[in-house]
């Protein structure tokens, strides 16, 4: 197969590719800081939680609209809130830490939303909305996905300080009497809707894939937060672009191809990566001067 | 002189169970002050009183139109996630706070004065470097230059020299000292008596309860220290209600 044919022309010829691409270049400009910001304040699994917290929504959505992305879209945004809300306050008025809460909320959520899914729709149903329809991506939630990249970049851009500040140093800010706790709830949100972004794509299951493989691969890449940033939006995009390749040529589902394409860079990454990778661990060089 | 802090009858502490109580006395404004007592006794417990982080379970504790955003806060250990992908320079800048906030511009006027503040901590060039690569003596530089550029009336500092070296001590002292000059109120938790003794003109003694409160040499006598040292420990779940009457 000549390169062409091989790299480009799916995109040329067919329009579902074309958005398929579209939504993944989206995805990849806002799932990249927020997944960096999620890493560096230890809640990668947080993220994980969350994922799973916008399924009984989603499933509430379909209940009422049929398989309409922005209803399911909308419907997972106020239970991932509802959860991140929630686990936030039991971990402010109770000893206990958010890490537990959340858990405990989104495990609650999850299976409140695989009931929903199975006591009312089909089983291909249940599939879709756990694996996602990049291929089958409309105008609308298009336009969704690109919104929300537009406003994640926006808001980023606005408090990013303040969410560095409250990640590096909690203590000062709180001294300072900076908002922490204001930026942190604007920050879940900002996880939640890059979530629902990605489970129009990738389904709920592998919504996180796409925010968090990233963001671990960068670390072994860069080494400040706005190279992280961009370093990680790059690995995201480029595992969109050749997952949706590889689900093109070898008829695989979309979602699954990305995610494992996403995987396969961060191992890359962690193997041979410049910054404190095993290469560098195993392989040192002589050591300098001073 | 007018007071920096005015304590009545203060009781701070976590659950009904005070860490420190019936603390009555006075922080004067541009006083050089060194909190010191057995571990356990109370002396954090006070600094986050005095920042407003703890509210009193008793008594009153005036601030005397100081602001949180008056005092600047060393605490003992910092929530400091020191493996953070940010510069020195960045982490210093931060003590412009007060004038960038969220929102507004890092001026070339504010970098000049925080390479100026990177200099008076001895750390001349490390503005670049990333400050998961400093040991721990020039972190406690980059932090008091953060605190310099705080530029604060009133400075709290929670074992600040504690596994720092003699010549960064000495330094960082030397900083303190500075804004001693610059008549600032200074209230710093101190285990070297020693040390109190050479450069704080006032100390604050207490174990749980107040033993002594007033000039160095005074506070730090003999008896006053084996006083210290009888401290009861202890966290007494069925501790009884305090009875004291107010002073």
């Amino acid at each position: 197969m000549d390169p062409y044919a091989a790299l480009i022309q799916p995109f040329v010829e067919f329009g579902f590719m074309r958005r398929a691409l579209v939504a993944c270049l989206a995805l990849s400009l806002g799932c990249g800081p927020v997944g960096v910001l999620l890493v560096l304040r230890r809640m990668s699994l947080v993220g994980d939680a969350l994922s799973h917290a916008v399924l009984p929504g989603a499933a509430i959505g379909f209940m009422i609209a049929g398989l309409s992305l922005v209803v399911m879209g909308f419907g997972g945004f106020i239970a991932g809130l509802a959860v991140a809300v929630l686990s936030g306050l039991v971990a402010r008025v109770t000893p206990q830490r958010e890490d537990a809460s959340f858990a405990a909320f989104y495990l609650i959520s999850l299976a409140l939303g695989v009931l929903i899914v199975s006591t009312r729709g089909s089983n291909v149903d249940l599939v879709h909305v756990l694996f996602g329809t990049i291929l089958a991506v409309d105008d609308a939630s298009l336009l969704l996905v690109v919104s929300i990249a537009t406003l994640t970049l926006v808001v980023l851009a606005v408090i990013g300080r303040g969410l560095i500040v409250e990640c590096f140093d909690p203590g000062f800010l709180r001294a300072v009497g900076g908002p922490g706790a204001i930026l942190h709830f604007a920050f879940l949100v900002l996880v939640v809707m890059n979530l629902v972004a990605g489970f129009h794509a990738l389904g709920t299951l592998m919504a996180v894939g796409l925010m968090m493989l990233p963001a671990a691969a960068a670390r072994f890449w860069a080494g400040q937060v706005t190279t992280l940033a961009a370093t990680s939006s790059a690995i995201a995009l480029a595992a969109g672009y050749a997952g949706l390749l590889l689900s093109f040529h070898a008829n695989l589902p979309s979602g699954p191809a990305i995610i494992l394409v996403a995987g396969g860079v961060y191992i890359v990454s962690v193997v041979a990566g410049p910054r404190g990778s095993l290469r560098t661990r195993f392989l040192p060089r002589r050591h300098l001067e001073a | 002189m007018t007071a920096g802090f005015s304590l009545n009858d203060v009781t701070l502490g976590y659950d009904r169970h005070p860490a420190v109580h019936h603390l009555t006395g006075s922080f004067l404004a541009g006083s050089l002050t060194a909190v010191v007592g057995p571990n356990g006794s109370g002396k954090s417990t006070l600094l986050k009183g005095l920042i407003g982080l703890l509210s009193p379970l008793d008594g009153r504790l005036e601030r005397n139109g100081l602001r949180q955003r008056d005092i600047a806060y060393l605490p003992q250990q910092a929530e400091i996630d020191r493996s953070f992908p940010i510069s020195v320079m960045e982490t210093v800048l931060l003590g412009h706070w007060r004038t960038i906030g969220l929102f507004r511009p890092i001026t070339r006027a504010l970098r000049r004065q925080a390479e100026d503040a990177l200099v008076a901590v001895g750390l001349d060039g490390f503005g670049r470097r990333p400050i998961a690569s400093l040991s721990t003596g020039q972190f406690q530089r980059v932090l008091f230059a953060r605190m310099l550029l705080q530029d604060c009336p009133v400075i709290l500092l929670d074992e600040p020299f504690t596994a720092i070296d003699a010549k960064t001590t000495a330094d960082l002292l030397a900083v303190v000292t500075r804004w001693h000059g610059e008549r600032r109120t200074v209230i710093a938790v101190l285990h070297d008596l020693d040390q109190v003794r050479e450069n704080f003109p006032d100390t604050l003694l207490i174990s749980r309860k107040p033993i002594a409160w007033g000039s160095t040499a005074e506070v730090l006598r003999a008896e006053h220290l084996f006083q210290a040292r009888q401290m009861a420990e202890a966290w007494d779940d069925r501790a009884e209600i305090c009875r004291r009457s107010v002073i």
